[in-house]
């Protein structure tokens, strides 16, 4: 019988199996960061081990980055940034300053290096390192034991997951984007439904995307609590890849490709679950709860807990509503929000910010309400300058910052004040995530960009008039 | 080396909530230390500005067998969850269904993961909220966990309760396969990319 994508890497990946043990697996690339890496240094160093493959291991600066220039105040941040450098200096790994091209969000950098390639097991101690499986990779988050783990054996005990196929069939209607399709997906599934399975994304839809549309779909699979999504890698992927810094070259590139396409899932394998969903069926989605499921069409309204037959999930919405300070019936698209996100290494790519820019040009956010755009990393911002993109955001009265996570957690200078409410294209709207008590809806960049425009939850289509020719000064 | 598990008597604390996840066991600013002490402090922490969250109830002090709804632990992969649970002195999660990473950082770290059936979760609970400072004994030999009359049977993999009940440290069990770890290596492919201080910034 054949075998999925997931099940080829991992096969050409184990090191040792043995009855009742988990199986031994090789990692190709460990991403570190600041925040989940000082204790497995400090592990390290108390058992007086080296990192076995520094030249396997890169590291970047993401988390407590500011977004804005100048030195960085709070003391805390300085010690875990200043910890990270002494860390990597000490054990011969590479390091991506602030500032510096090559800096960014963790899940961004890998691809846009060219250090995420098709069938390659890939870690961080970071959650959403499942992004990177968008390339055909394996690709998980971590724990910081196991950060320690892989820097002393740069291998993982590990049980192998179950498989599940996301298929998605038929082509989006206009204004509908790859940031909908997770949303839909988690909807369907519920934040469990992916517990212990890897998500294969697959169907015409999926195939259409580009790199960066895949990439957000996969970013998500750990909200429906899978711990890696993946896409088989095609041509898409490969001239994505092309000429990359780190992408193999001449003959190791021939070599590469012949692996990469002997990867794609084989026609008789077996999933052990299946998703269908159609995609001319799909809507804007955004969230009115406190997780990634608890989603509506931008068209509906917030719903009633009462509809919901089990307890559980009626409890959850009862909370989520009280935090979230909503009433069930209320028109999504009544909701007025105090300040749009725009970034994340789930929409903070050039395709995110060319999609928002678009909505944007020639028009001014609405009176009183705050943008935040924040490219996902340094090169990202580079490359929106030279298209200009940074004009456009500026114009239209958004802030245009250096990369990081920045609003996406509640754990650098970019925060919400309690009670303040905000469209964000991130990936997590839990309580208290952009700051304490705030509140978080979750958007696409295009939904991101009208909201801005409005001041309550819109998407494109709601802008009923074209973009004035010129923009009058405020 | 950890401390081996073998079996627990403590005062078990009733946490009715599910889909705790891991922002709401230690918020993201309490992530900021270098040192692995300390993260008690940050457990729950916004919950427990509340005085009447359970933590807080002085029946329930000195409480280390947490027990809640199902998807514990889901979110982040942050293992400051786990140091922030044990370091105030939890030894034992009971919950009907556990997050992947959590879990994984738990047994590593030598909190237990019991998983107990949901309607056995429901007697536990309601055993805790009716008498508050009630003992809960739970057992990893015989995976049971015993509150009052209620005898529950637990789930944990066999890889995970072995290494527990004998405290032995991942690391270690993994130098064990050294030499083939070198095999490995010397048959990967030339193309996987290797990042070296000279190959490490791209070109500006
Ligand atoms: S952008 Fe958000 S989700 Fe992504 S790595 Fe940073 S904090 Fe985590």
């Amino acid at each position: 019988m054949g075998q999925t994508l997931a099940e080829k890497v991992w096969a050409s990946h184990v090191v040792h199996r043995a009855e009742g043990e988990p199986d031994l697996l090789y990692i190709d690339l460990h991403l570190v960061h600041e925040v989940t890496s000082p204790q497995a240094f400090e592990g390290l160093r108390a058992a007086g081990r080296p990192v076995r493959r520094p030249d396997l291991t890169v590291a970047t600066e993401d988390h407590n980055v500011p977004t804005t220039l100048g030195p960085i105040t709070d003391p805390v941040s300085r010690t875990q940034l200043e910890a990270l450098k002494r860390n990597c200096a000490e054990f011969g790994i590479v390091h991506h300053e602030r500032g510096k091209l090559g800096q960014g969000i963790v899940h961004v950098i890998g691809p846009e290096l060219g250090l995420t390639q098709p069938g390659m097991t890939i870690v961080c101690g970071d959650s959403h390192t499942s992004t990177h499986g968008a390339f055909g990779a394996l690709a998980f988050g971590i724990g910081t034991s196991e950060v320690e783990h892989v820097l002393a054996t740069q291998t993982l005990p590990l049980r192998p997951f179950r498989t599940m196929a996301i298929t998605v069939e038929g082509e989006l209607p206009p204004g509908v984007s790859p940031k909908d399709i997770i949303l839909a997906v988690i909807n369907r599934i519920g934040t469990g439904g992916g517990q212990g399975y890897v998500l294969e994304y697959r169907g015409s839809a999926i195939e259409a995307l580009s790199m960066e549309g895949r990439m957000t779909i996969c970013n998500m699979s750990i909200e429906a609590g899978a711990r890696a999504g993946m896409v088989a890698p095609d041509e898409t992927t490969f001239a994505y890849l092309k000429d990359r810094p780190h992408a193999p070259q001449g003959a190791d590139w021939d070599a590469a490709l012949e692996w990469w396409r002997s990867l794609r899932t084989d026609p008789d394998a077996s999933f052990d679950a299946e998703v269908v969903i159609d995609a001319a069926e799909l809507t804007p989605y955004v969230t009115w709860g406190t997780n990634p499921g608890q989603s509506v069409p931008l068209g509906e309204a917030v719903p009633d807990p009462a509809s919901f037959g089990d307890e559980d999930a009626r409890q959850a919405a009862e909370r989520a509503l009280e935090y979230m300070d909503l009433r069930p019936g209320t028109s999504m698209r009544e909701i007025a929000v105090d300040t749009v996100f725009l970034g994340s290494c789930t929409n903070g790519r050039i395709e995110d910010l060319r999609t928002a820019a678009e909505v944007l040009r020639g028009r001014r956010v609405a009176d009183g309400l705050r943008m935040l755009v924040v490219p996902g990393s340094h090169a990202v911002r580079l490359q929106a300058e030279a298209e200009g993109l940074d004009q456009v955001f500026t114009e239209a009265g958004a802030e245009w910052r250096l990369a990081g996570c920045s609003m996406c957690l509640g754990m650098n200078p970019d925060q919400l004040s309690p009670q303040e409410r905000c469209a964000s294209t991130s990936n997590r709207n839990f309580e208290g995530r952009q700051g304490a008590r705030s509140r978080t809806h979750l958007v696409s960049p295009a939904v991101a960009a009208a909201t801005a425009l409005r001041g309550t939850l819109s998407s494109p289509a709601d802008l009923s008039e074209p973009a004035p020719r010129e923009v009058s000064a405020r | 080396m950890m401390t081996p598990f073998t079996a627990h008597t403590g005062v078990g604390v009733p946490l009715r909530r599910s889909n705790v996840d891991t922002d709401q066991i230690i918020p993201a600013h309490f992530l900021k230390r270098v040192s692995r002490e300390g993260f008690e402090e940050g457990l729950f922490s916004r919950w427990r500005e509340d005085p009447t969250f359970v933590l807080n109830q002085p029946g329930y002090a000195g409480g280390s067998v947490l027990v809640t709804g199902p998807d514990f632990g889901t979110g982040s992969s942050r293992e400051h969850a786990v140091w922030a649970l044990m370091q105030y002195g939890f030894r034992v999660v009971v919950s009907a269904r556990f997050g992947d990473i959590f879990r994984g950082n738990s047994g590593k770290q030598g909190l237990l993961t019991a998983e107990v059936a949901q309607p056995d979760v429901e007697l536990i609970l309601k055993h805790l909220e009716n008498n508050p400072g009630a003992e809960v004994t739970v057992d990893l030999t015989e995976r049971t966990v015993v509150a009052g009359d209620i005898h529950a049977a637990f789930q944990v993999d066999d890889y995970t309760r072995w290494r527990l009940l004998n405290g032995l440290d991942d690391i270690s069990l993994t130098l064990r396969h050294a030499d083939e770890i070198d095999r490995f290596e010397s048959g990967r492919p030339a193309f996987t990319p290797r990042v070296t201080a000279a190959t490490g910034e791209p070109g500006t």
